[in-house]
């Protein structure tokens, strides 16, 4: 079956994820603790903007109310977004950019090879097959800095099991099915997202071992993002982004 | 249509000289960011052909989903099409996914005659961590190499560093 405008709020969820993640990315510019990180960072958030784009542009077309990618991604207010509450979470050190990048790309790895393989939606299918591959990329490289961080002195121990402490908490949305998504599974565009616990627990306990870090304990998963009830931090974020678009509408470089 | 490295010219019979001599101006049109390479080369020219209204269309595909370059590329291979007296359509597909199997035997060539060493193996999902591929220096041939980062001066390179002639170097990634 053709995809409907009716699943326009579940692509939004994941187009959000990728541009708040990837803006978030971009706030290193300039901060890396070194060259190459430096690269890698920006080169990690332009890949999550060229997914956010396309998925952008896919959703304005399927709305047809002629909203570009960039009205959906400038010009929508903070309880318009959806994105889940992981990747809105503030930079803080590099060990906790690190994990949430370990934590996001262990699940949409595996999300977009499934998207890529199973999805009614030619064009998600389409973006999905060059975003596995990215992630891929994403995975591997967060997941050895927080081996190479968990396993390394005694501070960078100390400040990655922080960030697990901290962080841990956002990660149980990524499997929770909004309405908006339970539809999009129904009618076969998107993987049930709780299918890919399993894969997404062996990979962070791999990495876990591996880097000496002990799994946090955390009884109440934190939620609220796919409902559009954010974190004090998107407020900030989002007036960085939208700055330019607010105070020059249709400004173009 | 065309698929794997190149493109070719199609969708008619018999010989169509506009579109054969399109597909010999967009094959040439080199990457802005590589460019010891053409667009052919890389494979990131999928096709020239012939919509139903008989308008020549070119498609292109980006290699990574942020590459900044797409747009470069789209007008420049546009100019080049316009300076040869074709006003084309250009489309960009994002389906079959681009992949470094594409780069012609030809291309790989010439990025390691310019100092690119070409990607290594075919390309797959997920690796191990700290899974390290052999890569020769392009300039010395060794294969005693070390990898700096695995994101380089370009969204498709990663930085290598050679242990015997001491040469940094781009490795263009295998996707």
């Amino acid at each position: 079956m053709a995809t409907a405008e009716t699943n326009v709020p579940a692509i939004l969820e994941i187009a959000d994820d990728c541009l708040i993640l990837g803006h978030r990315l971009s706030e290193w510019c300039g901060h890396a603790p070194i060259l190459e990180e430096e690269m890698a960072l920006a080169n990690m958030g332009l890949d999550l903007l060229g997914q956010a784009r396309a998925l952008y542009a896919h959703a304005g077309e399927l709305e047809g109310k002629g909203r570009s990618e960039d009205d959906l991604a400038f010009l929508r207010r903070e309880r318009d977004y959806v994105n889940c509450l992981l990747v809105e979470r503030r930079n803080g050190d590099f060990a906790h950019t690190m994990l949430r990048q370990l934590y996001f790309a262990a699940f949409m790895q595996p999300f977009w090879r499934e998207v890529a393989a199973n999805s009614t939606d030619a064009t998600l299918a389409g973006i999905a097959a060059k975003a596995e591959k990215e992630m891929a990329y994403h995975l591997r490289h967060a997941g050895e800095w927080v081996i190479r961080m968990g396993d390394g002195t005694d501070e960078s121990a100390r400040r990655m099991a922080d960030a697990a402490i901290e962080l841990h908490r956002y990660t149980g949305e990524l499997f929770m099915a909004s309405p908006a998504r339970q539809k999009a599974i129904a009618d076969g565009l998107l993987p049930d997202p709780e299918s890919l616990r399993g894969e997404w627990d062996a990979t962070i306990a791999t990495v876990f071992a591996e880097a000496k870090l002990e799994m946090p304990e955390i009884r109440v998963m934190q939620k609220g993002g796919r409902d559009g009830n954010h974190g004090e931090d998107m407020g900030h974020l989002l007036a960085e982004l939208q700055f330019m678009q607010r105070a020059y509408p249709g400004q173009t470089w | 249509m065309t698929a794997g490295s190149g493109s070719e010219a199609s969708g008619t019979t018999g010989t169509d000289f506009e579109l054969a001599r399109a597909l010999d101006v967009a094959s040439g049109v080199p990457d802005p960011e590589v460019p010891c390479v053409t667009v052919a080369d890389l494979g990131i020219l999928r096709s020239v052909s012939r919509n139903a209204d008989g308008r020549i269309v070119v498609r292109l595909t980006p290699t990574y989903s942020g590459c900044p370059a797409v747009i470069a590329i789209e007008m420049a291979v546009q100019t080049a099409l316009l300076d040869a007296g074709i006003d084309a359509t250009i489309e960009r597909v994002i389906s079959p996914a681009w992949t470094t199997d594409w780069i012609s035997a030809e291309g790989r060539e010439k990025l390691r005659a310019y100092g690119i060493a070409p990607p290594v193996g075919s390309s797959g999902g997920r690796r191990a961590f700290f899974s390290e591929d052999v890569i020769a220096c392009p300039r010395c041939g060794s294969t005693h190499t070390t990898k700096v980062s695995e994101f380089g001066s370009t969204a498709c390179k990663a930085h290598y560093r050679c242990d015997d002639c001491a040469e940094p170097f781009d490795y263009f990634k295998c996707i």
